[in-house]
């Protein structure tokens, strides 16, 4: 993977990259290192001015603080949301409810709520179940198999897809997309980028025209239905949300199995523990969410203000590094461990305060079948020597190639 | 003893409700409340206190 247009950085307290491939690589160690080295919140001029905090209690109040931090960018990019045109602002923001503040994000977020609450997702469990054991049964007798290409990546876009209504073996494009929006972040800004974004909005103003004409039971029928303060949602409303919801729904997920699963390669005791025991594993998964949260979010400084002795400027991003949070030794105990039985584990792998994700009941509920189900077809498994596991860059870590020797199937 | 769940506080991370479903249950949009008043049965202390240390928001108080 190369270097961002910004280039190899030079030092991580001043002049530190998130999206650069050394970030995704080494990203606990520079954490440790700029804490022991006096300095728990990071700065870079790049992408025009970011900060990085990386105690949960900054985490943690900068996002309860939606007063002085918008969600209007929730991913850090090369232009600042002024900068980019056409753009819909505060409070709505292009992607709403993930990108709007209050009091419009109360209502966004309320009417999706119910879709993605406890008793809708439980249901989904059968048919995760059979998606992960068909990707299974598809990889055939072979010893040498890709847990992210063959099966981490697949299972959170089968279940978005079919919940939103698009189709389901569109799930390649998807995933192209998913990378142009996340990881591609710090890439030249090409007439090929643009032209792919541009395909990213015809194929969903084609499902959304589909939809008006033949209308079904599914979330894309409901938010073009849906109401808002007494009136139909906008357009741009309605496919911003379907926007989030396909992108959000899937490299976090997919991030999460994927690191969970490399954590069971790489770590036989823990592997056969939850062998043996498959009672565990939703604790073991909350664990492996503290451990290797995937999703980083960012806000954006509404006016210039002191923050534990910087000073910000209007428009400074802000990352929100919830996966350092989670590593924050003064809110867990032996947080660098992975300890699958952790019984106290507050973790804030999917937010806190308003913006909590949305989907994680279904993220929870994939984590939990993907890896029930990868551990009862596969009871011992390790990662190929011979070949390479790589983590895809940006504000969603995860593991974009897999490589396992399966030395035991059942 | 009783646990209680501030609405104002809970944002429907569902732990509470994943780890002890006897003393706390969902609404339609996913944010959590205590049962039956809060009152914790005999043998469901530890149940509580771990639906406690689990709540990422500090939502759920416990009176012993």
């Amino acid at each position: 993977m190369s270097e961002t247009v910004y280039g190899p950085v030079t030092d991580w307290a001043t002049d530190f990259d998130h999206g650069s491939p050394a970030y995704a690589a080494n990203q606990h160690k520079i954490w440790d290192d700029l804490k022991n080295s006096g300095c728990p919140i990071a700065h870079t001029d790049r992408y025009g001015g970011t900060w990085l905090p990386l105690t949960h209690e900054m985490v943690h109040s900068i996002a309860y603080d939606t007063d002085h931090f918008s969600s209007e960018g929730p991913v850090v990019g090369q232009l600042k949301p002024s900068e980019v045109p056409d753009r819909i602002g505060a409070p709505i923001g292009p992607v709403p409810p993930i990108s709007s503040d209050p009091p419009f994000h109360n209502e966004a977020r309320r009417l999706l709520l119910p879709a993605f609450s406890p008793k809708m997702i439980d249901p989904w469990r059968d048919e995760v179940i059979e998606i992960c054991n068909k990707l299974i049964d598809d990889m055939g007798d072979a010893d040498h198999i890709d847990a992210a290409l063959q099966y981490s990546q697949h299972i959170p876009v089968m279940v978005i897809a079919r919940m939103l209504g698009l189709p389901v073996e569109d799930g390649d494009k998807f995933r192209g997309w998913v990378n142009l929006v996340l990881s591609g972040i710090g890439e030249e800004r090409t007439e090929e980028r643009m032209q792919k974004f541009m395909e990213f909005n015809e194929y969903l103003a084609y499902h959304v025209n589909d939809h008006k004409e033949n209308p079904r039971e599914d979330l894309i029928s409901f938010l073009l239905n849906a109401e808002i303060f007494g009136e139909k949602l906008s357009l741009e409303h309605a496919v911003g949300t379907v926007i989030l919801l396909l992108i959000a729904g899937i490299d976090t997920t997919w991030s999460g199995i994927g690191s969970s699963l490399w954590h069971l390669a790489t770590n036989s005791v823990d592997r056969r523990r939850l062998v043996e025991n498959p009672d565990m594993i939703p604790t073991a998964v909350e664990e492996f969410l503290r451990a290797y949260a995937p999703v980083t979010m960012a806000r954006v400084v509404k006016e210039d203000m002191e923050f534990h002795g910087v000073q910000m400027k209007k428009e400074d991003w802000v990352l929100l590094p919830f996966p350092a949070a989670n590593r924050d030794d003064k809110q867990f105990a032996n947080a660098h461990e992975v300890v699958i039985d952790r019984e106290e584990n507050r973790h804030a792998a999917f937010g806190l305060g308003i913006h909590r994700c949305l989907g994680s009941n279904l993220a929870r509920l994939e984590m939990n079948v993907a890896v029930e189900v990868f551990l009862q077809r596969f009871p011992d498994f390790s990662v190929d020597a011979n070949e390479m596991v790589t983590w895809s860059t940006g504000q969603v870590r995860g593991p974009r190639t897999l490589p396992f020797v399966v030395n035991a199937r059942a | 003893m009783r646990v209680h769940v501030d609405p104002s506080k809970c944002q429907g991370h569902n732990r509470c409700y994943a780890l002890a479903p006897e003393l706390f249950d969902v609404d339609d949009y996913g944010n959590a409340f205590e049962r039956n008043d809060g009152v914790v049965p005999a043998g469901l202390e530890d149940k509580a206190r771990l639906a406690l240390a689990n709540c990422p928001e500090f939502a759920i108080t416990i009176e012993e």
